[in-house]
């Protein structure tokens, strides 16, 4: 494809195709969907961390009138799977079940009721009686392979599907390492080695709308659910599995969704509504509350050593990272999530030698999960972090160093293929990047130059930092997503994608692929998404894959359907269908010829050699070009406090072609703030049992219009040529910057650097007070 | 018992138990524009106008309204005249997913309403108690100062 620029559609910040229903307060969303006769669920969750149910009695909750189903370990089959929404077959451990005989977090699933109310559900499901036989709890991922620790997964069937190492028996839920080069080798060539660990917290995405679905059992013996998710393909898979049935006899439907950031790429609570509603034959409802959510996916807390060499002009000798990740009680994404760590971050800079280790291990906490940024986030806050102290260490701009160091176009990193998704992974050369753009684009909107190293006087001190980023779009060899077209009366086409629009607005991006194709305006075409009935498959929204990978095959969709068109006009004109050309809802074929796109959908439909109009395709990457970015960040640390304020934060970011630039900012401004809240301020706090102190907004805050910086965005356009009109992707990359950025600020404000997150005004003033005691 | 409360400007009247929330009195007769973000008071997504005032639909038991006006986001312009705030969201990108939306035009709405001209300050401390995961806030600001200004003008 040439990179063609004078685009129509495509690169307009047209707006959201579903924005004006949604600003009208539309009943889009599941909890606004609900039939009449519909029963509430409510689950039943564990108040140990670690326990075996001895017996469970549920007969006084069954009796109870207007409860209409009651399930548990006792009465459902045991299916052991994953609750991963990844592709089949998963790279995630089967180490759950429904519902299982022991309980492994506080909060872990006990039983679940159906009733005519909230109320009812709620006293149903304090009436269920339960004994327990406690078990010692494991809280420190350090110690989960120690030996006489406690076994979380001791069942006998917990299992890996795909040729992964798996020790339950050691709490271990994965183990993935590569190693290119001889490190003695990095070690010895270096002028300056540094080796330091890093510490991550458990966070959680808080979309605004909970994890919600719907289940209602259909006259023809179906089952069809309505779900907030990103994966609906994989629910329909993973639910089937689940409830033995084939997929078939599941319909599952996405409306619009608030919000998901990870958190849905999870089949969480579906198979519970869907066992309740054939118990029950009635609709079942089921929403978790706020202090639930908590308690349902979170982002892998990690602890990460890394060891680094360079000469002393810079230049780099080697890395060696090792991260050991805590997937809680259940080991889903655990493998993949840590593979990132190494996929997403290494590539970045050229280290001659690279070696890499992740382990994610087994303890009685929250789960792990997928959370936008996808181990990139935890690793490139190690990375970045210490890539700054390198720099300071030989007098170097952290800038340049980085501009120095920096991956190339055309260039190309041994990790990509040394690590894939629980196998080996592609090998790919960049194809495009606007990295080094970024930086000075960034720099010049920060003052670089100007403000830092000026941390003034008084007890207040300001601190410039940066970090440089990368991600990827897509799964390449793994994730597909298809897309089919059909032409309608007025020159209209039904645009039907199996891609998930969570909230990102891949519906309107698609849409403009699709216009841009066809030669009309997004009033023309009608986007349907995500509805297993009705449009093709996607693997789903997660791995930034949607406008790259989706993307693609819509258009390839619509090319097809424009050469039908073309066709059909050329017939209708009497010229070559060559000579023709898709353009303001017609086509031309020179001078003065022309026909509308309705004329030529009436002909096809009912005048003339009558047939549909229709393409579908499918597309698969073989690639996963990276996204790059440059952040910076401007601090205000008060060293009396120990508070720390963003002031000012730039972004520059190269996603190749942005098919909608407002859209695409908008990725970026909420991936940020995301990021600055969980580096300040996002943190869980448990008790001694384990149990989660803060689960409210309340306690675990989050940030507000109140807190939020002065935000800058900054797209450099590049364009990847095996993408969409060159478009690459955005969505993940912009969280992983702040937190790296702000340690670095620090640095430069107050001369301590920050290694643990989040940077509470307690640790910032421990690390002052250390400093001061040095 | 029974509760009689204008929505939206037509009068209603509400058969309630004593502990039900004005939010799931909402939704139950299809005011679903009014969301469940975390009943308890703290994100905002329940937002309603009660007697022109920016309320937690969450924190209020429905005998508490007894007699007022409360407004949602249904009442605000019509499919063919969207409110001017309705139209600066879309435009400016401040909807992402949309589930904090209507809280958000409520809170803008009230603001606007005591306060014409606000500067980008008064629209931070306005919407401070209502979150939003997806934006970063920084076009949802944008946009209610552009509907502030359209507002001034015409
Ligand atoms: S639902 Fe009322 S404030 Fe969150
Ligand atoms: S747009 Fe999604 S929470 Fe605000």
């Amino acid at each position: 494809m040439s990179p063609k620029r004078d685009f129509k559609v495509v690169g307009h910040s047209v707006p959201k195709v579903d924005g004006m229903a949604l600003a009208r307060g539309g009943a889009l969303f599941c909890a606004d969907l609900l039939p009449d006769g519909c029963l509430y669920a409510r689950v039943l969750r564990s108040p140990h961390a670690h326990a075996r149910i001895k017996s469970i009695d549920a007969s006084e909750a069954e009796k109870m009138p207007g409860v209409h189903a009651v399930i548990h370990h006792g009465n459902l089959p045991r299916v052991m799977r994953t609750t991963a929404g990844q592709g089949a077959p998963e790279p995630s451990p089967y180490d759950f079940t429904t519902f299982d005989v022991k309980v492994r977090f506080v909060g872990d699933r006990v039983a679940a009721v159906a009733a005519e109310s909230p109320e009812l559900a709620e006293a149903a499901i304090a009436a269920i009686r339960v004994e327990y036989e406690q078990l010692e709890a494991l809280f420190d991922p350090r110690r989960a392979k120690q030996p006489g620790v406690p076994v979380i997964h001791d069942e006998p069937d917990c299992k890996v599907v795909i040729p992964i190492p798996y020790e339950p028996g050691r709490n271990l839920a994965s183990h993935v390492d590569m190693q290119v080069g001889d490190m003695e080798q990095a070690w010895g060539e270096a002028d300056v080695v540094v080796d330091r660990e890093y510490v991550t917290q458990y966070a959680q995405h808080t979309p605004i709308e909970p994890h919600v679905c719907l289940a209602e059992p259909l006259a023809d013996g179906r089952l069809r659910i309505t779900t907030s998710t990103q994966v609906t393909f994989h629910v329909r898979r993973i639910v089937a599995q689940a409830l033995e049935w084939p997929v078939s006899r599941l319909h599952v439907v996405k409306p619009r969704i608030g919000g998901g950031f990870g958190a849905k790429q999870e089949v969480l609570i579906e198979d519970v509504a869907a066992f309740l509603a054939l118990r029950s034959g009635r609709p079942v409802f089921f929403e978790l509350d706020r202090s639930e959510e908590f308690l349902s996916r979170t982002r892998h807390p990690m602890i990460i050593r890394l060891k680094t060499g360079m000469k002393s002009d810079g230049s780099l000798t080697g890395v060696d990272m090792d991260v050991l990740s805590n997937t809680g009680a259940y080991g889903t994404h655990g493998l993949t999530v840590s593979c990132n760590c190494g996929s997403k971050v290494l590539p970045l800079y050229r280290w001659p030698r690279i070696k890499f280790q992740a382990e994610s291990v087994y303890t009685n906490l929250p789960v792990g999960g997928a959370y936008r940024g996808y181990g990139a986030t935890q690793a490139y806050f190690a990375m970045e972090v210490q890539m700054d102290e390198m720099a300071c260490t030989i007098g170097m701009d952290p800038l340049d160093f980085r501009l120095k160091n920096h991956i190339r176009k055309g260039e190309t990193s041994p990790v990509f293929k040394a690590l894939g998704e629980g196998s080996e992974g592609v090998e790919q050369s960049i194809g495009s990047t606007g990295l080094a753009q970024c930086i000075k684009k960034g720099a010049r909107a920060i003052g670089w130059k100007r403000k830092r190293g000026k941390p003034g006087k008084g007890p207040i001190k300001r601190g410039l930092g940066m970090c440089t980023l990368m991600q990827g779009s897509s799964i390449p060899e793994v994730d597909m997503g298809a897309a089919s077209i059909k032409m309608n009366e007025d020159g209209s086409f039904n645009l039907l994608v199996g891609a998930t629009d969570l909230g990102t607005g891949s519906d309107t991006v698609l849409g403009q692929v699709a216009a841009e194709v066809l030669g009309v305006g997004m009033d023309k075409i009608v986007v349907r998404s995500s509805d297993t009935d009705v449009t093709p498959f996607d693997v789903g929204a997660y791995a930034s894959s949607t406008t790259y990978l989706s993307g693609e095959a819509v258009r390839k969709a619509a090319l097809d359907v424009a050469r039908q068109i073309k066709k059909v006009a050329a017939d209708m004109l009497g010229v070559s269908h060559r000579d023709c050309e898709l353009e303001g809802g017609a086509v031309v074929a020179g001078a003065g010829k022309s026909v509308s796109l309705a004329e030529i959908a009436m002909r096809s439909l009912y005048e003339k050699d009558q047939h549909q109009i229709a393409a579908h395709a499918s597309h698969i990457t073989h690639k996963s070009p990276p996204p790059f970015s440059a952040h910076f960040a401007e601090v205000e640390v008060d060293c009396e406090t120990g508070l720390v304020k963003v002031r000012k934060y730039v972004a520059a970011v190269d996603c190749g072609t942005a098919i909608n630039p407002r859209l695409a900012e908008g990725q970026t401004e909420g991936g940020v703030l995301n990021g600055i809240s969980y580096a300040l301020c996002e943190e869980y706090l448990f008790d001694e049992k384990g149990r989660m102190r803060n689960d409210s907004f309340r306690d675990y805050k989050i940030f507000s219009t109140r807190d939020l910086p002065e935000l800058v965005t900054i797209l450099v356009p590049t364009y990847e040529p095996t993408g969409p009109y060159g478009a690459k992707s955005v969505s993940e990359i912009c969280i992983n910057g702040p937190m790296p950025a702000i340690s670095n600020a620090i640095f430069d404000a107050v001369g301590v650097r920050l290694r643990t997150a989040p940077f509470t005004p307690e640790r910032v003033l421990a690390a002052l007070d250390a400093k001061g005691a040095e | 018992m029974e509760i009689h409360v204008k929505v939206n400007d037509k009068p209603v009247t509400w058969n309630v138990s004593p502990g039900e929330k004005l939010l799931d009195v909402l939704r139950r007769d299809g005011y679903l524009s009014v969301k469940f973000g975390c009943g308890e008071g703290d994100c905002g997504a329940c937002t309603v106008l009660v007697d022109g005032r920016a309320m937690r639909a969450c924190l209020l038991l429905a005998g508490q309204v007894e007699g007022r006006a409360i407004t949602t986001v249904e009442a605000l312009g019509t499919p063919d005249a969207p409110h001017p705030l309705q139209t600066a969201f879309v435009e400016c990108g401040a909807v992402q997913c949309g589930y904090c939306t209507p809280g958000m035009l409520l809170a803008a709405y009230a603001l606007l309403r005591e306060n014409p001209k606000p500067s980008e300050e008064d629209v931070r401390e306005a919407l401070d108690g209502n979150l939003c995961r997806c934006t970063g806030y920084k076009k949802i600001i944008e946009a209610v100062l552009l509907a502030a200004e359209r507002m001034g003008r015409s």
